[in-house]
């Protein structure tokens, strides 16, 4: 849009923004009590496209405060480095589709390890790309953490996650919330 | 042996070709710190890293440049760049070699990607009225399962919606049961949305193909859609 310059009126948001500010406004009410006595561990993997790419920290930040909101800010574990100066995950920039795999999966390696050196059962990716990416990765090192798009534990902690909505759950959570 | 660098017969024509697109990238400002290198998780594969490349760039090789692979594998992740002492920017550097690379010998599955976009608006190459009716079919399997969800809205193309959503087309396609959690949130927020069926895939693979035209005509498309026939006040990305 700015590379182009093609004229426009409407404004360009993230939905982590939106997240945040309506968990903030008390439009969007959730709480970490689910997790409390289960005490699963979490990290995020930031996307490049909306930590460093946009010159601030300001969406990953807001992706961190709704991570903590429902998962319990004891049980959020950050990966070093993080926000504007994480490791890319290797699947950005076509990578995915990009042909190079062995190489790709190399790449991917210091993520794959900085995820592991967290200790957490799962990996919060709020860009589809980093979520196929990480998932690659976990099968072919043979790691043992879960990757889950955001919505699925905003969903769970609001006890409105449905019976076809957890394919990306863990055993551990993979009936939690169910009447059944 | 290697030959000594004959400093008289340097010819730079692609550095000359990508420092008149880009002036703010300051090649010849790199310092050899290495500080990108040290940081980019794509060094070493193919043999190559970002010094290199740009040493590259600055020797002239431009056939040796135009031949690796290594372009693809960079991610443009732009940490080079944040890191770098002088900014150099190093991803626009790879975009442009990537944009030098005939359309037709470009990796085949993005270049797929970015034509299924331009021809049917996502990148899965699904048509739209196949979104349309695997929204609705997905939608009605909440109303019906969850009463707590019987009055669940979703639209397309509804005029005046404040929000426009631009969602990646995989999701839809190929694991249509995630977008319930993200309905139920927006819901719950009594949000005032709508998808956009006007290049609606959230994707940008033509981005990543350095296809500056198809990307510009994706942008063009979607831009005229949400202002002339949506009036919606924000897009947003579900990234
Ligand atoms: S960090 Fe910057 S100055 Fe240092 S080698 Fe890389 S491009 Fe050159
Ligand atoms: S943009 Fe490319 S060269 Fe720079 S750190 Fe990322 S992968 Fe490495």
């Amino acid at each position: 849009m700015k590379k182009y310059k093609i004229p426009h009126t409407f404004e360009f948001k993230s939905i982590l923004e939106l997240y945040a500010q309506w968990i903030k406004d008390g439009t969007l009410k959730v709480n970490s009590d689910w997790n409390k006595d289960l005490k699963i561990k979490f990290t995020v993997q930031d996307p490049c496209n909306i930590g460093r790419k946009i010159g601030t920290n300001k969406i990953v930040d807001d992706l961190r405060f709704v991570v903590k909101a429902v998962v319990g800010e004891e049980n959020f574990v950050d990966m070093i480095p993080n926000r504007s100066n994480n490791f890319c995950c290797g699947g950005g920039g076509g990578a995915l589709q990009g042909g190079h795999t062995e190489q790709r999966r190399a790449y991917g390696k210091v993520k794959f390890d900085q995820i592991i050196e967290t200790g957490a059962r799962y990996v919060i990716t709020p860009c589809h790309n980093c979520h196929a990416q990480i998932e690659d990765m976990c099968h072919h090192y043979g790691g043992d953490y879960h990757t889950l798009h955001l919505w699925t534990i905003i969903a769970l902690a609001m006890g409105m996650l449905g019976e076809n909505e957890r394919t990306y759950l863990g055993p551990d959570l993979a009936d939690f919330g169910l009447d059944t | 042996m290697a030959e000594p660098i004959k400093l008289q017969e340097f010819t730079c024509d692609f550095k000359e070709e990508v420092a008149n697109r880009i002036p703010e990238a300051n090649f010849d400002l790199c310092l050899t710190c290495g500080t990108c290198t040290g940081g980019c998780p794509a060094s070493e594969q193919y043999g190559m890293d970002p010094r290199k490349f740009l040493r590259m760039l600055l020797l002239g090789m431009d056939d040796e440049i135009r031949k690796s692979p290594w372009a693809w594998v960079c991610t443009m992740c732009g940490r080079c760049m944040s890191a770098c002492p002088m900014k150099i920017n190093i991803p626009k550097f790879i975009y442009n070699v990537r944009g030098s690379w005939p359309r037709d010998k470009r990796p085949k599955g993005i270049r797929g990607s970015c034509d299924q976009h331009i021809k049917s608006g996502n990148a899965m190459g699904v048509p739209k009225e196949d979104f349309v009716f695997t929204v609705e079919d997905v939608a009605n399997d909440i109303r019906e399962a969850e009463p707590e969800f019987s009055d669940l809205e979703i639209t397309a193309d509804r005029v005046g919606a404040y929000i426009a959503l631009n969602q990646n087309s995989r999701e839809p396609v190929t694991e249509p049961d995630e977008l319930g959690p993200l309905w139920k949130i927006l819901h719950k927020a009594g949000a005032d949305w709508t998808y956009p069926t006007v290049m609606w895939g959230g994707e940008n693979y033509c981005m990543f193909l350095a296809d500056e035209e198809g990307w510009k005509y994706i942008m063009e498309e979607f831009v005229h859609h949400i202002e002339h026939n949506l009036k919606s006040k924000v897009v947003v990305n579900t990234e």
